[in-house]
């Protein structure tokens, strides 16, 4: 360091600038394979062009999992907490309903002059980003349900979760000095005893559905695959179950799918009849983050090579300078700190 | 109209009394029998109200409907239950038979007719011919068209002829029920006689749609009284039903509509929810995809509550074309709701208050310290100097 010149050190950022600049294909490489999901994994089917805004999951989501209601602050001059008017997801809002809305806003599912609603909550990635950054494993995802949770026990409030998704949607409770993270774990409380989420259990029209993925796929290309006009039973609650159905007709779709490529997949796909854009859902890459990340460490720090290589990297500089300082008046007190 | 002599005002023979106190307000309307001017300047008023029109507007349909030359009426019944006379003959101010008999000269109706037979039938070609033109013709009940449409025959005639004939000299056609309408029940899928509304009867011809199951009877007297007053059909809708009856859903006058924007639904017939009055979306309740005024008047003058959603069962559509006799009664309707509500979250609404300026300022004095710092960093390496950079001198920098 004594001798670092100017030069020297803008150097070395252009190299470690450049080195940053990796092609994704050498990413692609150093990743680790891309997670698999689980044959028994369950997720919820989210049909926008069947949801009619009524909000009954969201105040089902706040009833099951024993939410407040959450009243923004530039609300509260005309709802004085007598509403629970979520704007986003939040420390007290595990699910939202919001509403895209064009020009005059006169049909539903257009894009032009027309409105949609659309549901936000956790995804339930195939391959979180959550899990991957949380330090302490309060983030888990269960191997077979494939749920991503949260202990509320074992979280040190680091809220790199928070940072970390893509589709923004772990939170802090930051108003609470005692603040925890909250997210939709697809009420597995209820799931334990046999129930299912709470938001699809009410769904008037079975926008919110629920199943495992494997059905689910089925229903979204069953539905995807008639045609606009035609008559449809639409399920609802759980996919499988006995429930009356929704006999309606088949409104015009967009021909794909939110959540199947989305940051290596996740549990929860949405269909709609505008564009995914439009309805506010985040442009992800396929490849997870957690995917590159993981790669990178595992691969660098593998039996500690990294860590060596720096060592003993150093260990040859310092040598180094100290015979080329012998001709001076001997080795300086302030010395490397490495 | 006029008010007889009033008896007790006779006492100076030489003074008029009546004729300065002016009609008694009190005294029976010609020929009703028990009707008095007070009670039907009441119930103008009130039907004027009804309309959204001023009480003038009352006063101006009460004259119109008690002036002598009462408009002639022609009611023909096709496919139908008679639903539609019987919910009218059960209207309470006034009663149907005050109306029929002094509002409207009702010349032909099968049901009300006293004559029978070819006597009746004689009479009303009678009256067709002598008020050609000026009779408004009523219709209750389908037409049959398949066959040549001889699933519905009166006098020999099938109900097509029928309705072709007095449709010609008609000044107004009214179709009441649903029937009338656009066919109603028994045009329901396979509609085994053809049937159709008056309107595909008579196409190019005017047909004003009361459409109900039955059609309340207080839309039908109002739209009566309407074209009787302004010598016009009120504003219509694109089915041509009355805008003052038929302009907002179900869903947005009715009283269970909290429950609905609460999320808390009826699940079956009995349930707790059922029980608590709770929204009957879920059980198949066809409120937000209908046009009607039933949540606002309800039926049978009984007060509030007095409908199918009041009473705990969900609507079933019978003033939708679309609707009623069409769909499933279990069937979730289509929620017709014009625009999404304001109060909903956009999809990408900014969040938070935006930065304020202290914080803003913060933020910018960190940023430029760190900046300073580290220009000073630079600088006394360039410089070749041993000196490590301390903080304080930094600090001087920013």
């Amino acid at each position: 360091m004594t001798e670092l010149s100017r030069r020297q050190l803008l150097t070395n950022g252009c190299v470690g600038a450049a080195a940053a600049a990796v092609p994704v294909e050498a990413a692609a490489a150093i990743a680790r394979p891309a997670k698999e999901i689980s044959p028994d994994a369950v997720g919820i089917l989210y049909d926008s062009a069947l949801c009619i805004g009524c909000k009954a999951c969201v105040a089902a989501c706040k009833a099951a999992n024993e939410m407040p209601a959450d009243v923004p602050q530039h609300l509260t001059d005309w709802n004085e907490h007598t509403w629970d008017t979520p704007e986003d997801l939040s420390g007290r809002t595990l699910n939202v309903i919001k509403v895209y809305r064009n020009g005059t806003a006169e049909k539903k599912d257009r894009e032009i002059d027309g409105f949609a609603f659309v549901k936000r909550h956790c995804l339930h990635c195939v391959d979180p980003s959550c899990v991957s950054v949380c330090p302490v494993a309060a983030m888990r995802k269960d191997p077979v349900t494939g749920i991503v949770s949260y202990d509320p026990d074992a979280c040190i409030g680091c809220r790199y979760c928070v940072y970390a998704c893509p589709f923004g949607v772990p939170q802090y409770d930051y108003n609470n000095p005692f603040g925890k993270i909250a997210k939709c774990q697809m009420c597995r409380h209820l799931q334990k005893d046999g129930k299912i989420p709470a938001c699809c259990d009410v769904c008037p029209t079975g926008a919110s559905l629920f199943g495992t993925v494997k059905a689910i796929e089925q229903e979204t290309s069953r539905r995807l695959a008639a045609t606009a006009g035609s008559a449809y039973e639409y399920p609802r609650g759980r996919l499988g179950d006995n429930r009356p159905v929704n006999a309606a007709t088949i409104p015009t779709y967009v021909k794909e799918i939110y959540g199947v490529h989305e940051n290596g997949g996740t549990q929860v796909r949405y269909i709609a009849g505008v564009s995914f854009a439009r309805l506010g859902l985040p442009s992800v890459p396929e490849q997870s983050p957690a995917s590159l990340s993981e790669g990178l460490q595992h691969t660098i720090y593998q039996w500690l090579i990294a860590p060596i290589i720096a060592f003993a990297g150093l260990l040859v500089l310092v040598r180094g300078r100290v015979n080329s300082a012998h001709g001076d008046d001997g080795p300086k007190s302030q010395g490397e700190g490495s | 109209m006029a008010a007889t002599s009033n008896p007790a005002a006779t006492s100076n023979p030489e003074i008029d009394y009546t004729s300065c106190l002016g009609p008694d307000p009190d005294a029976q309307i010609r020929g009703t029998g028990s009707i008095t001017r007070r009670q039907w300047m009441q119930f103008c008023a009130g039907v004027a109200a009804t309309m959204g029109l001023s009480s003038a507007a009352g006063v101006r349909m009460a004259e119109a409907a008690i002036s002598p030359a009462r408009p002639p009426v022609i009611w023909l019944h096709g496919q139908e239950c008679t639903g539609c006379t019987e919910s009218l003959l059960r209207s309470y101010h006034p009663t149907l038979e005050s109306i029929l008999l002094d509002v409207i000269s009702l010349d032909y109706h099968d049901t009300l007719c006293v004559g029978a037979g070819k006597q009746a039938l004689d009479y009303k070609h009678a009256m067709m011919e002598k008020n050609k033109g000026k009779y408004v013709l009523v219709t209750e009940g389908g037409t049959p068209m398949k066959d040549g449409g001889i699933y519905c025959k009166v006098g020999g005639k099938t109900q097509v002829e029928l309705v072709r004939e007095a449709a010609e000299g008609a000044a107004a056609v009214i179709a009441i029920g649903s029937c009338a309408s656009w066919g109603g029940v028994q045009s329901a899928d396979p509609n085994p006689t053809g049937a159709v509304g008056t309107h595909d009867v008579i196409p190019g011809k005017l047909v004003i749609n009361i459409p109900g199951c039955p059609a309340s009877p207080y839309n039908f007297l109002s739209t009566v009284l309407y074209i009787l007053t302004f010598n016009r059909p009120p504003e219509l809708d694109q089915q041509n039903r009355p805008r003052f009856a038929y302009g907002r859903l179900i869903h947005e006058n009715c009283e269970r509509r909290p429950h609905f924007d609460a999320g808390r639904f009826a699940l079956e017939f009995g349930d707790e929810g059922h029980r608590q009055g709770f929204c009957l979306y879920k059980i198949g309740c066809k409120g937000p995809e209908t046009y009607a005024n039933c949540p606002s008047i309800g039926f049978g003058d009984v007060g509030f509550g007095s409908w199918p959603v009041g009473t705990g069962h969900p609507c079933f559509g019978c003033t939708e074309k679309d609707t009623g006799f069409r769909k499933p009664l279990h069937s979730l309707a289509t929620v017709k709701t014009l625009t999404p509500p304001t109060a909903y979250p956009q999809v990408n609404a900014p969040e938070g208050m935006g930065v304020s300026g202290g914080a803003a300022a913060v933020l910018g004095a960190v940023g430029g310290l760190a900046i300073g710092a580290g220009a000073m960093v630079l600088k006394q390496m360039g410089n070749g100097k041993n000196a490590a950079p301390d903080t304080s001198k930094s600090k001087e920098q920013a």
